[in-house]
């Protein structure tokens, strides 16, 4: 057979019948691959099925890349401005790099590794440019930390999966060098406070961020997962800034200003601040702790007996101190276990065994971090903000498990 | 005290510093012998020194104090032409309704709890407004106007907002003085973690 079947979608149980008739004798309905690489539909007879036997057929021969199975559909899910992480598809802690979330202002730019060049200056004692190589050269740092776009949350109807909930959030193993480190070598002045991230985009993206936090904890990353960055996340190089909002990790990163005072740019004075209690909250960095139950959830189905409740909990503050699981709509909380490791600033994920009645119930998490601070119920942020929606916002999240095993995201809304 | 106890005790004050972190990289810190950290140079000497036309090329960013404006000057009437060619199709005729959002304020929809944020009512600077357009648009086509353009297109969105009269004129002096109904609005975030929901 020339075609390599790639998925079955149809077994047709009525092929005796069919034969009887004398029609074809389709076998199933499946995906295949044809010789010249196309995915087709097509029907495929008993003969044809019985082909597909792996242990009756010589496999394919080492190759140059690996690919995913192609019984795996795992996609992210585009917008005309982001593509969300298939949360629930995942398993562990690390997001595949070609499923890490997507967000940028002007599409994604090809750069060339060799031209790329990334200027500091401002109050520096020497401005100064570097290459790829240059920042390759340094001491390097890893670093495993979410990355989180701070307007990651979407309601509305039961019909919304993980993905659509919060998908802009993902995980990696950042490389790269330390900004401290090149803070250093170019001399900044003691009174430079704030630094501008500039990106070599089509929207040449611009973010004011403290001179702490870069002294701090910031990564000039040039590598994602053990490989370089991937051109939607900012090749050759990003700023990488753990635990604070994604639009800070500026991507395509071609000039760093050392300041005396922030720039407000359009994405930190329009964008990226939220009306609290008839204020503006400006700079609001921090990505407040958050966790979601990625299993059971929409569109899945559960059947009476034994689940194991999986999901990811993760704070931008620090580590996840812990994760409480709620099987009766949020009456009474039990403490869920914690996977190793539990990093500062990560996804961590969590379990929590479960035993289904088969009533219909609710089920939800809720994470406390290391700072004490717990993830809040929609109408406490409400109530806290006087808003019911904006950036930043971290509610708990229910999944109703109906009596038929359906499972579907509970909508709340207040006001 | 020997040459090696030395050492380790400036180990945790110049490398804590840099390296300071918790979690995966402290397990790494810990790691480095003394001799590592008593070789580390003040400076490693990669990179090159930038020039000053090589900054000048690529430092496009204007603070709200004004640095950063480049010389030019803009009025509402040539603005409102260049809009009216390079960017009603997005952002809707006099800036309001477009299918890439409104630039300029109007009444609330009875509908809606709150206007659409727009430059006349969320903007804090309107510096803002001429780096930004400067740098990303017309989004199809960005980098693509001169200074004047942009000024001439910052003194007509500050007009059509009412912030401005259609006379003024915006210049690198006069931009930063306008002020901004909305900037009063703006406090930093106050949160801080710990039990607090904020
Ligand atoms: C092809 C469509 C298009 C054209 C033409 C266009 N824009 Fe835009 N504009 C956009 C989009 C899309 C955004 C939002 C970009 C983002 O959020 O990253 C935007 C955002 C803006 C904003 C920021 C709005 C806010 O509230 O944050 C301003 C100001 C602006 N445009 C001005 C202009 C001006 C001036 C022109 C004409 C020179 C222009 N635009 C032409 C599509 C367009």
């Amino acid at each position: 057979m020339k075609n390599k079947i790639i998925q079955l979608t149809q077994r047709d149980t009525k092929i005796s019948r069919r034969k009887l008739l004398g029609g074809a004798a389709t076998a199933a309905v499946a995906i295949v691959q044809t010789a010249e690489g196309k995915n087709v539909q097509a029907a495929l007879t008993q003969a044809q099925l019985s082909d597909d036997d792996p242990t009756k057929k010589l496999g394919t021969f080492p190759g140059e890349i690996g690919t995913r199975s192609s019984f795996e559909k795992l996609v992210k899910d585009p917008s005309e401005t982001s593509s969300r992480s298939p949360l629930q598809d995942f398993y562990g802690i690390i997001t595949p790099s070609d499923l890490h979330f997507e967000r940028h202002h002007g599409g994604v730019p090809v750069i060339d590794p060799t031209k790329h060049e990334l200027l500091i200056h401002g109050m520096v004692s020497k401005p100064m440019i570097f290459k790829l190589a240059d920042l390759k050269r340094f001491p390097s740092v890893s670093r495993i930390a979410f990355l989180e776009c701070s307007g990651n949350f979407r309601s509305g109807k039961e019909t919304l999966r993980p993905q659509e909930i919060c998908g802009l959030t993902s995980q990696s193993e950042w490389t790269g060098v330390k900004l401290s480190t090149i803070f250093r070598e170019v001399g900044i002045k003691p009174n430079a406070t704030w630094f501008l991230a500039e990106g070599g985009d089509a929207a040449v993206m611009t973010r004011s961020i403290p001179v702490k936090k870069g002294l701090d904890d910031v990564i000039i990353a040039y590598a994602q997962n053990g490989e370089a960055i991937r051109p939607e996340q900012g090749y050759p190089i990003r700023l990488f800034v753990p635990g604070w909002e994604g639009n800070t990790n500026v991507k395509w990163l071609r000039r760093i200003e050392l300041s005396d005072q922030p720039f407000m740019t359009r994405e930190e004075t329009s964008k990226y601040t939220e009306f609290v209690n008839g204020k503006v909250r400006q700079f609001s960095f921090d990505i407040d702790a958050r966790s979601i139950i990625t299993f059971p959830s929409y569109p899945q189905q559960v059947e009476k007996g034994w689940i194991e409740i999986r999901g990811i909990a993760w704070s931008g503050r620090g580590k996840v101190h812990k994760v409480e699981v709620s099987v009766d709509a949020g009456k009474s909380w039990q403490i869920a276990n914690l996977q190793e490791p539990i990093l500062d600033k990560a996804h961590t994920a969590f379990r929590y065994l479960w035993k289904w009645d088969g009533n219909a119930t609710e089920i939800m998490s809720r994470v406390t971090d290391e700072t004490g601070y717990t993830q809040p119920t929609l109408k406490q942020l409400v109530e806290a903000r006087g808003e019911s929606n904006g950036y930043h916002f971290n509610p708990i999240t229910a999944w109703q498990i109906k009596p038929d095993g359906s499972v579907l995201f509970k909508p709340e809304s207040f006001r | 005290m020997g040459i090696l106890s030395k050492s380790l005790l400036i180990f945790p004050i110049v490398w804590g510093l840099l390296f300071s972190n918790s979690g995966y990289l402290s397990t790494h810190s810990s790691h480095f012998s003394p001799s590592d950290t008593s070789q580390v140079p003040s400076s490693f000497g990669f990179g090159r020194l930038a020039t000053q036309a090589e900054i000048d090329r690529i430092d496009i960013d204007v603070r709200p104090d004004g640095k950063g404006l480049p010389q030019g000057k803009g009025v509402a009437a040539k603005g409102k032409l260049i809009f009216a060619t390079k960017c009603v199709a997005c952002h809707g005729a006099g800036g309001i309704g477009g299918p890439n959002g409104s630039l300029v304020h109007s009444q609330v929809e009875p509908t809606k709890k709150r206007a659409e944020k727009t430059i006349g009512n969320y903007w804090p600077y309107a510096t803002t407004v001429f780096d930004y357009i400067r740098r990303a648009m017309p989004f199809n086509a960005p980098g693509s106007l001169t200074n004047d353009e942009v000024y001439h297109l910052t003194a007509y969105l500050l007009s059509a907002n009412q912030i401005i009269d259609s006379s003024f004129v915006v210049t690198p002096a006069t931009l930063p003085t306008i002020k901004m109904p909305a900037q009063p609005l703006f406090v930093p975030d106050d949160r801080k973690g710990g039990p607090v929901i904020k």
